[in-house]
């Protein structure tokens, strides 16, 4: 080792620094973390093509065929001869299709609704814990008075007084932004206790008091200086908040307080599924309720792997 | 300790205050509660009359005032989707709802304690690593599958248990029990189970996290040495400080088994609460969500309360502290 010349001129670039770190180590011997990711990426993937992937179009009327209705996966069927992948439902929409959008519109619930609690999780963390005084105590309880109820009650009910609110030719358009509002306001408690933690430990530092000597306004203090270094749990909660998200929407939609039958979601599709268990169709139920399954158990899986490899004080 | 108690008890009125604000914010501002009472054939005269009759001319605080002692009184008017008093369907509807409530919190702290205890003991073993596995995609499925699969198995396909409903019920001074009926009882197997099962993983994790703790601890190292018996340690010694903890979770986790009653209940049709409370979104029925919202937190800061208080009982380091006067 010692005999290398060491090479001061030339930096790595990024990429190959992210590629040479413990991080990518650590990834690359962890058989569940690769798999869980390759599950997360192939699913998401598919999610987005879903135009170009899906053989149908569910909600083009003109494509259906009520013949089609209730085909079983991969037999022809018996009036019009189709071919289904995974069957069709009772009114001959493919069921791969309508699982590939619905996942679309899970996973943009489940994002936007972890970026809103993010975004309000962290700067309401960060205010709580620079700030500190009663501006801290206002926050830090309204986020215990919070945690008090479970975060699926706390959606429920934001989402039943916005439905409240808005006019009722409104509300089938509405429901997927009131969906995401309900459940990112439902989680951002735990964004903001980890923050404002991180945010207290650091602004103590030398570094903060040195931009704080130097002037810097006490905003940019909070959004360039610490803002960067509580990030990595932040991360690591996004991460295990978005499986809880998804299905915090699969179980809004599924009991019918959710996404509405014309923009289905993966609950949606479980709902609607779940009346056909009786007659025999157990197509309709089975697919959408395994992909949900394979999505927010690949996400927990990387969640948990994260969390280690991370940040080992979090365990 | 006395002023820990007090702090406790204020606060515990606090959020009660903050959520009787916001279930009165929904009667006031959602909708316009005139605009409901009222049909179509109405005069100026009507509503000022109606104004003045409800007291919504007055003061927001005042108005706040008498929600609450209307409230308190256990008054919430009437339901907009079936013109009956709330408070009557309410009471209606709970006994359902705490019997599936009981039983499948029975369920989670037997089974999770149990399996916890077993796999922090047998930790290398073969049977507690599929346990462990097993209940990590519990903690990914959602009690809705758990339920659907549930049905789909012992309803559909084998057809020993019903999928609905509560079965029969007796009427006990105003209290209906689906217990003494062959049939209630039936209908209650599978709810309980759905209901219970993730509280089930989660005790059962956070037992063997602990169990763990504890056994590496040198006064567990000791008694091993003193040539105690295993199954001494393991019950008297170890589990004994391992339910410390335990209790504050579980008496948390109570409040959340009433919260996911209502996704077992619409799963299985189980005429409680919870079911009433997905409808009242539904069909936005405003006086039930309000008066469901206040009866769940009376029980959620209830029960806060109460495991605040056992643990004083439970851990007596705290109390020497609080007579140190350090909380």
């Amino acid at each position: 080792m010692a005999e290398t010349p060491l090479d001061l001129t030339s930096r790595p670039s990024r990429l190959r620094n992210f590629w040479d770190s413990d991080f990518m180590y650590a990834f690359c011997h962890a058989p569940v973390a690769m798999i869980s990711f390759a599950g997360v990426v192939i699913l998401i993937l598919s999610a987005l093509l879903a135009p170009l992937i899906a053989p149908y179009d569910p909600f083009n009327p003109a494509s259906l065929n009520l013949m089609n209705g209730f085909t079983p996966p991969g037999e022809a069927n018996a009036f019009t001869g189709d071919t289904f992948l995974l069957g069709t439902d009772d009114q001959g929409r493919d069921i791969f299709s309508t699982i590939l959008y619905g996942m679309r519109i899970s996973l943009f619930v489940g994002f936007s609704a972890v970026g809103l609690a993010m975004a309000l999780g962290v700067l309401l963390g960060l205010v709580a814990g620079y700030v500190g005084g009663w501006v801290e105590t206002l926050i830090m309880r309204i986020a215990d008075i919070q945690l008090t109820f479970p975060s699926i009650l706390v959606a429920m009910l934001i989402f039943g007084i916005a439905k409240g609110v808005t006019p009722a030719e409104y509300r089938d358009q509405m429901a997927i932004w009131v969906l995401i509002l309900a459940i990112g306001l439902s989680e951002w408690v735990q964004f903001a206790r980890v923050v404002r933690g991180t945010t207290m430990v650091e602004k103590n530092k030398e570094y903060v008091q040195a931009a704080r000597l130097i002037g810097r306004r006490p905003g940019a203090i909070m959004l360039r200086h610490i803002l960067p270094n509580v990030l990595s749990p932040v991360l690591v909660i996004a991460t295990i908040t978005l499986a809880l998200a998804i299905i915090a929407e699969a179980t809004l939609s599924f009991l019918g307080v959710g996404a509405p039958p014309t923009k289905p979601s993966l609950g949606t599709l479980i709902r609607i599924g779940q009346e056909f268990i009786f007659s025999g169709e157990w197509w309709i139920l089975l697919f959408p309720a395994l992909t949900l399954l394979a999505l927010a158990l690949s996400i927990n899986l990387l969640g948990d792997w994260l969390r280690d490899a991370l940040n080992p004080k979090l365990r | 300790m006395v002023s820990f108690i007090f702090k406790r008890i204020l606060q515990s009125f606090l959020v009660l205050l903050v959520v009787g604000l916001v279930a009165f914010a929904m009667f006031r501002f959602v909708g316009d509660p005139i605009d409901n009472m009222l049909g179509q054939e109405r005069t100026m005269e009507d509503i000022e009359r109606l104004r003045t009759d409800l007291g919504l001319d007055q003061p927001f605080v005042v108005q706040y005032w008498k929600f609450l002692e209307q409230a308190a009184q256990g008054n919430f008017g009437l339901s907009y989707r079936q013109g009956r008093p709330v408070a009557e369907i309410l009471l209606e509807r709970l006994p359902a709802t705490l019997e599936l409530a009981l039983i499948s919190g029975i369920l989670a702290l037997i089974g999770g304690i149990t399996l916890g205890i077993f796999t922090a003991i047998r930790r290398r073993g073969i049977a507690a690593n599929i346990i462990m596995t097993v209940s990590l995609i519990g903690v990914s499925l959602p009690t809705f599958l758990i339920g659907i699969v549930l049905i789909y198995v012992f309803s559909v396909e084998l057809g020993w248990l019903p999928s609905f409903g509560r079965g029969e019920v007796v009427e006990i001074g105003g209290w209906s029990t689906g217990f003494l009926t062959e049939s209630g009882r039936k209908a209650l197997i599978l709810p309980a189970i759905t209901l219970g099962l993730y509280q089930m993983t989660l005790i059962m994790r956070l037992v063997r996290t602990e169990m763990l703790e504890v056994l590496r601890m040198d006064y567990i190292r000791f008694a091993r040495a003193r040539g105690i018996r295993e199954r001494t340690i393991n019950f008297r010694h170890a589990l004994k400080n391992t339910m410390v903890p335990v209790i504050t979770i579980t008496g948390l986790q109570l409040g959340s088994i009433i919260a996911f009653a209502i996704i077992t209940e619409t799963v299985f049709q189980w005429p409680g609460v919870g079911l009433l409370f997905i409808n009242a979104i539904q069909f936005v029925d405003i006086p039930v969500m309000a008066a469901y919202l206040m009866l769940i937190s009376v029980m959620f800061v209830g029960i806060n309360l109460i495991v605040d208080l056992l643990y004083f009982a439970v851990d007596p380091r705290l109390r020497d502290e609080g007579r140190g006067g350090a909380t």
